[in-house]
């Protein structure tokens, strides 16, 4: 049961991209189409499941003042191996992904999932947390790159989908339409999933401790005053 | 006996609301739009209507969704319905003014939070984008008057992209361009009206037309070339309705002059190196972004308050 909830978390409920923020780059970089998008997502799902089920092994093995290098390490092998794979078997892939491919290693989500989760958790965990963050990774991206794509050029994965008589809107594909596309998504994920602004209330109120004022005090007075 | 009533301040109110002045705006732009109608017929009216009445019905549409007040009687949508579309060329297919209108009421105005809390200027804001998107057809200009000359004098160039003109021409409006911005002079008028009703201030539009003025005649060194510049393209229609928007222009006298400067400066930088023919939208969207820093610079002295070194050592 809790192995499948580390599984599901990553898909929506803590989606790398659109809850956490993290790997903004690859994000608005590579989804001017969603085939990109679909390769992007699946090339960092390979790596980060490798990288979290060999770091989860070797977790013990790392002393911890340099495990921030030691991780890179470990991505950046990975990375090497899946870069050269795309190159010899999908090589147009290779070629549009571009200098991206390689940027993999330092994807935070990769990095952020290797420190937080990977080296405190055991091997199976690990793998099953980096393939639930990689597929809710590549669901953004699919995601992203097809609004782009059909509003942008007016085709989904290279078919044409938009009527003729309607121009596409250039502005879609160049990175300002990355960044609205990509803003409004996540205003979409947070509205559905009823996720409220931060409310500032004392309790969470960084300065509350030096704050004499309102709510705090009376905390202070209930709290036992001399 | 009446009572004595304590109320926060403020206590000065002035007779003007959002609705007179947008009507001033209103007014003030309707030289240009006569002009419009007699350079590039018929179809610069239906397209004014059109972007009008869209943006009309987005204000209304996305307040009522948003649940907020309505607030499209204070005419802004309108203003900024007739600002779009003059900024567009005769030939735009209708459903791409639609697009723009969409971008400039909902995404530039409402998603921030309504009129005086966008940060940019709608009808700036939507011309650009539609700009990017539609190049061809957002670059395309008809030749004035192609209403009676027949489908072949279709297109022709802005005197800035390349085309002959004489100042003249230019001066009334004979020339290719967008709806709004081709004849100066009713430009002009319209921004004589707004300085004398005093809706805006002369220094952003005086600012703005003087740098790009003096920028090119030293760049140039000929006057005629220098007059040119400031008739041709959109710099009259942005320096005087655009320039001098309330919500993303400076407050304080010395900030607009900063603006003015700072939007002829971009204008004639992207004229001079840029790939781009035009550059005043560029220059003000830039500026607009700045402005909270220009007012935050150009805070005046609040009447008697001591200055901002000793405020601080009293502090301590």
């Amino acid at each position: 049961m809790s192995y499948m909830k580390e599984f599901t978390k990553g898909i929506i409920k803590e989606n790398p991209n659109m809850v956490m923020l993290l790997g903004m780059c690859p994000t608005l970089a590579v989804t001017t189409m969603a085939v990109n998008g679909l390769g992007m997502g699946l090339s960092t799902t390979f790596v980060l499941v490798c990288s979290n089920v060999v770091i989860s092994l070797i977790k013990k093995l790392i002393p911890s003042a340099v495990r921030l290098p030691c991780y890179i390490v470990v991505i950046a092998g990975f990375v090497t191996f899946v870069s050269l794979m795309l190159q010899a078997f999908i090589p147009a892939l290779y070629s549009s992904l571009g200098m991206f491919l390689s940027l993999i290693t330092v994807n935070c989500i990769i990095l952020g999932r290797a420190e937080m989760f990977a080296s405190k958790n055991k091997v199976l965990p690990s793998a099953l947390d980096g393939l639930g963050m990689g597929l809710g990774f590549t669901l953004t991206l699919v995601l992203v790159g097809s609004i782009r794509e059909i509003f942008g050029a007016g085709q989904w994965f290279g078919i044409t989908v938009m009527p003729e008589v309607l121009e596409p809107m250039t502005l879609f594909i160049l990175p300002a339409g990355g960044f609205f596309v990509l803003g409004a998504v996540i205003a979409i994920v947070n509205r559905i999933m009823k996720k409220k602004p931060r409310e500032i209330s004392c309790q969470n109120c960084p300065n509350a401790g030096n704050c004499y004022s309102g709510g705090c005090m009376q905390n202070q007075e209930n709290g036992g005053n001399e | 006996m009446s009572k004595l009533i304590i109320e926060p301040s403020p206590h000065i109110r002035s007779a003007v609301t959002t609705q007179k002045i947008m009507l001033t705006v209103i007014i003030a732009l309707l030289p240009a739009l006569v002009a419009s109608v007699v350079i590039f017929g018929l179809r610069a009216l239906i397209m004014t209507v059109v972007c009008c009445a869209c943006c009309v019905l987005f204000e209304w549409l996305t307040r009522k969704i948003m649940k907020r007040e309505n607030t499209v009687g204070d005419l802004s949508a309108i203003v900024t319905g007739m600002l779009l579309s003059f900024n567009l060329p005769v030939t735009l297919p209708l459903y791409m003014a639609v697009i723009g209108c969409f971008v400039a009421i909902v995404i530039v105005k409402q998603f921030f939070g309504g009129l005086g809390k966008n940060f940019a200027n709608p009808a700036i804001t939507a011309r650009i984008v539609l700009m990017l998107s539609f190049t061809s057809y957002m670059t395309s200009w008809a030749e004035p008057f192609y209403y009676n000359k027949g489908a072949e004098a279709l297109t022709s160039s802005t005197p800035l992209a390349g085309g002959e003109a004489g100042l003249l021409d230019m001066f009334l409006g004979n020339t290719g361009g967008c709806l709004g911005e081709t004849c100066a002079l009713a430009l002009i008028i319209g921004g004589i009206f707004l300085v004398i009703t005093k809706v805006i201030s002369p220094a952003t539009p005086l600012c703005f037309i003087g740098t790009v003025f003096l920028l090119s005649l030293v760049s140039t060194g000929d006057i005629t070339q220098a007059t040119a510049a400031i008739l041709s393209g959109g710099l009259m229609l942005g320096a005087i309705f655009m320039a001098t928007d309330y919500a993303t222009t400076p407050l304080t006298l010395p900030g607009k002059l900063i603006f003015g400067i700072g939007c002829g400066l971009i204008t004639m930088l992207i004229r001079s190196f840029g790939t781009m023919p035009e550059g005043v939208s560029y220059s003000i969207l830039l500026m607009n972004i700045l402005t909270p820093i220009i007012d935050r610079f150009t805070v005046p002295k609040a009447f008697g308050a001591a200055d901002k070194k000793r405020r601080v050592q009293d502090d301590k």
